[in-house]
């Protein structure tokens, strides 16, 4: 067992873990953070993307020992003072969701997307960086919408803020 | 319509919690002093078990037993069951073989479970599974389920010789049979629908908990029918009675069928908890859920389609070979025989039908209800027999479906069906028009300067959903009622609970529900809460499958509502001295017609609970019960139209439109139905031209067990839809809804299909539709 540290959601956390655990169980069950999924065993679905020093990772892909001392942000983390982020609100005004499953993942792969793209996102865009997030649910037409109104949103914040 | 009522695009309740990652899922349950399973399965697709040997295993670190299928047994824990009986055309029952939850003679397919871990931790559970030392003595496989009907081929079953689990009919042959011999034309196919694995996001979990103390089980697991869930683990599978079973089924994620079942793991983790005194959690993993989810689909067909000289569908003739895999799973036999065959008159007047179905075991998963669960077979089939046929004939697939419609209602089909309404012609209008139809011949001829080719298809669909009639069901045989039931409790300060029998794994009860209280009452959506899911809160109810939560479930509702409202108005009459008929129930507040007397609905249902002043002889209090049984089926229909663009470089298909145009009756809130579609259209255009289920046939061995090798629809692979609805109202229940939950998986294949085989000329093209076979397709047809 390991002893492991990190910041996760802006608070100081460590945890006893073995050496093989994956960040994604570290989240879920070392922090009781479950709002990060697990929906396959390879890789390709997204349901576990977290954010690791500003950027989307797979939280499945690598070891919790890789991850101490960084900076994580999970789901729970993204809605600041509990005003939903404009990327969760535009899910939830376009219906990006249905059971919710891949949803966490969804939406932290779509922040990364529009911090990496800016209001300058169109749908082949959204559509090809959609490619390692899977749902079964939605056929992704309003994951699509969703994104590209948070994006525009998000620019045109981001333009006034100028 | 309220701003919040029916018809409105409110957006869902739930959407919160799952947003900012407060959703409960089984895997999300932790409880005190709870260990962690993991099941040891057969890597071998048949195989007799000569030893199981759990000494190592149970060394290992962490480990707190290693149980078998004989414990199990001795136990007294039942076989697994399907719960739907089909008669053979001979009179002879289906022959159902046993199914133990845990193999301790024989195993069928490759991830039969022979034996669980529970341990510490999951990764513990993982490392002894592999120390279990199973002594197999290997037998032949068979995958295919026509091969598996062959002479000399291997036998899984002793009850089922030949591997044949019925031998069924519907219709009348010799009718059939004689519209062929005296058509102008018939048209011959032989149809494959493709295996395919549901893979909702989250993959099954269960949670046992055993309390010695009061004799009691809880089972958290990912079930759509929690209630049914428990009945069949109670009355058949001997886990516990009823009072001393409590199923929970918190939030699910995604079922499309697949979480209707009662698999072998919630069973054993039941058993486990009381065997080894901790709570035991299962959590499958990917690769698991490809091998032992039911798998949906799998049927190979021949079909006769019979016209006469003005085009006109005269007769058809089925025969259909359906594999049902190792076991029969619980609903399996339904789906290829009641679901199927009795929508294959489609939106067509067929005089003469007749359709045969073998079912048959093979070393495969079971196989059972997938998102459509038979009609999108029926549909497949239909719609690529009339597609074909028109090229045939020479005349336009519109037109030979218009000549070919149901235009009166209600119709009755020689396949049971009886059609309480619908306007297929509005729906192919539109969907002709939202395609521009008309343009097409311009769009191939462009596309072909580009080198491109360019195919325009379509598909008319109809289904039957809701779930149906109990008496009904149970004259074909199912061994459950299909009602639904629903409880409407006005709370003192006027908020109110629904506690419903259906289930939300994605569907957005919590909101349409809410909404239809809302309309009805005048209340605020937010003072209305939906329960659901849990054995202990809800009385018995049938769960959601089968797009039958709105057309069933809500019609429970109603009658409730129905109850509670007319409660209401006596204590308001009461209250305000006047007659009971003046009362009317506006914006929230009860009124007498034609004054200005009101009384807010909080204030009346106080009066309810204070119980100060009621009409003499009321009881106190404000809570209906509701049990609602179908009169019908409903009828969903619609017209799918699809436009391709083939690379012929490469067999690459890319989708340049795709158009829906449905009739799913009255509709609760559009966002939401339109979600579905959107989803049920990628679950269909996936079975079309993506994803299938592939066993190698000399092992048995799953090549399709992850997301490497499974093709799942991901967003680049679909286009954004142009959906539209035609409501036909339906009258067979208190809403006119009809459902809308599976159409999109329906009726989008063909339309597809359709549209590529138009595009490259050759009619020879199974699903899935790879750049492989529609280049070799495209290359053979020149």
């Amino acid at each position: 067992m390991t002893k492991i540290s990190m910041t996760v959601n802006g608070r100081k956390v460590s945890g006893e873990c073995e050496d093989r655990t994956l960040l994604v169980n570290f989240i879920r069950d070392n922090l009781c953070l479950t709002g990060t999924h697990v929906g396959c065993d390879t890789s390709q679905c997204g349901a576990c993307v977290v954010h690791m020093d500003g950027k989307s990772i797979k939280s499945c892909s690598i070891l919790a020992a890789q991850a101490a001392g960084s900076e994580i942000l999970t789901i729970e983390g993204l809605a600041a003072g509990g005003e939903l982020h404009p990327v969760q609100a535009a899910f939830k005004t376009h219906h990006g969701l249905q059971c919710g499953f891949c949803t966490p993942g969804m939406v932290m792969a779509a922040v990364d997307m529009i911090n990496r793209h800016g209001a300058d996102l169109d749908e082949k865009t959204v559509r090809e960086n959609l490619e390692g997030n899977i749902c079964r649910c939605t056929g992704y037409h309003n994951i699509v919408k969703a994104i590209l109104a948070a994006a525009e949103e998000m620019g045109a914040s981001r333009q006034a803020a100028e | 319509m309220g701003v919040e009522g029916i018809g409105a695009r409110v957006a869902r309740k739930e959407d919160k919690r799952f947003l900012t990652g407060k959703g409960r899922y089984t895997d999300d349950m932790v409880v005190p002093g709870m260990k962690h399973a993991v099941f040891v399965r057969s890597p071998h697709a048949h195989a007799k078990i000569r030893s199981v040997d759990t000494a190592a295993a149970e060394a290992m670190p962490g480990v707190i037993a290693v149980l078998n299928g004989k414990q199990m047994l001795d136990d007294g824990i039942g076989n697994l069951i399907c719960g739907w009986m089909i008669h053979s055309k001979d009179g002879s029952p289906m022959k159902m073989g046993a199914w133990r939850p845990l193999a301790h003679e024989t195993v069928r397919y490759v991830g039969d479970a022979v034996a669980l871990v529970v341990a510490d931790s999951v990764a513990e559970a993982r490392d002894a599974a592999e120390a279990v030392m199973v002594d197999y003595e290997l037998l032949p496989a068979v995958t295919d389920a026509v091969k598996a009907l062959e002479a000399g081929q291997p036998q899984l079953h002793p009850e089922a010789p030949s591997n044949l689990i019925f031998d069924w009919q519907i219709g009348d042959p010799d009718a059939a049979d004689a519209a062929i011999a005296s058509a102008a034309h018939v048209t011959e196919m032989k149809i494959v629908n493709n295996r395919l694995a549901p893979n909702a996001m989250e993959p099954r979990a269960a949670l046992g908990i055993y309390d010695s103390a009061e004799d009691h089980f809880t089972c958290y697991t990912t079930s759509q029918n929690p209630h049914v869930a428990r009945l069949v683990m109670s009355a058949f599978y001997n886990v516990a009675p009823e009072n001393k079973l409590r199923v929970i089924a918190p939030d699910v994620g995604g079922g499309f069928g697949s979480k209707i079942f009662i698999y072998p793991e919630e069973v054993t983790c039941l058993w486990a908890s009381k065997r080894t005194g901790v709570p035991v959690k299962w959590t499958c993993d990917r690769t698991e859920a490809f091998l032992t989810d039911a798998h949906g689909r799998d049927h190979v067909s021949t079909v006769k389609m019979a016209f006469d000289a003005d085009h006109r569908i005269i007769g058809l003739k089925v025969d259909t070979v359906a594999n049902f895999g190792a076991y029969m799973s619980l609903f399996s036999s339904s789906v290829p025989t009641y679901l199927y065959a009795t929508l294959l008159s489609g939106q067509y007047a067929i005089p003469a039908i007749h359709a045969n179905v073998r079912a048959v075991y093979t070393n495969t998963a079971p196989v059972d209800a997938y998102r459509g669960a038979g009609r999108p077979e029926a549909t497949y089939l239909l719609e690529r027999t009339v597609e074909t046929a028109a090229r045939e004939l020479g005349i336009s697939p519109a037109e030979l479906r218009r000549r070919n419609f149901i235009r009166s209602f209600p119709h009755q089909t020689p396949v049971i069906m009886n059609y309480d309404a619908g306007d297929y012609e509005a729906s192919l209008e539109a969907a002709m028009a939202a395609a521009d139809w008309n343009g097409f011949a311009a769009r191939k001829a462009e596309a072909a300067a580009r080198g491109m080719k360019r195919g325009i298809g379509m598909s008319c669909y109809i289904e039957a959903c809701g779930l149906a009639p109990s008496a009904a069901v149970g004259s074909l045989g199912a061994g459950v009622g299909l009602w639904e039931s629903a409880e409407v409790r006005v709370n003192a300060v006027g908020t109110i609970e629904v506690l419903t029998g259906s289930h939300s794994h994605g569907q957005g009860h919590e909101t349409t529900f809410a909404q239809l209280v809302s309309e009805r009452f005048g209340v605020p959506i937010d003072n209305v809460s939906i329960v659901h899911g849990d054995t202990d809160k809800v009385q018995m109810g049938m769960g959601t499958y089968g797009s039958r939560s709105g057309a069933v479930g809500m019609s429970a509702v109603v009658k409730a509502l129905d109850k509670v409202e007319a409660k209401a108005k006596k204590i308001a009459a009461h209250l305000m001295e006047a007659d009971e008929s003046d009362i009317v129930l506006e914006n929230g507040e009860l009124k007498v017609a034609g004054t200005d007397k009101s009384v807010p609905w909080f204030q009346m249902a106080l009066a309810a609970y204070t119980a100060h002043n009621l009409p003499p002889g009321m009881e106190p209090g404000l809570k209906e019960g509701a049990f609602y049984d179908p009169t019908n089926f409903t009828f969903p229909a619609g017209c799918y139209i699809c436009e391709v663009e083939v690379d012929p470089e490469t067999g690459k298909t890319k989708i340049v439109q795709f158009v829906a145009a449905d009739d799913f009756g009255n509709i609760i809130n559009p966002m939401i139905v339109e979600g579905q579609v959107h989803g049920g259209l990628a679950q269909g255009i996936g079975q079309a031209m993506l994803e299938g289920v592939h066993y190698d046939p000399s092992t048995g061995q799953l090549l399709t067990a992850s997301y490497m090798d499974y093709t799942m629809p991901r967003a680049d692979d679909l286009p954004s839809f142009n959906i539209s609805h035609q409501n036909t109202p339906c009258p067979g229940n208190p809403l006119g809804i009809k459902g809308c939950g599976e159409a999109g998986a329906i009726g989008s294949p063909p339309a597809l299909i359709n549209a590529i085989t138009d595009a490259i000329g050759n009619n020879d093209l199974s699903m899935p539709a790879t750049p492989g076979r529609v280049w070799a397709a495209a290359n053979a047809a020149h």
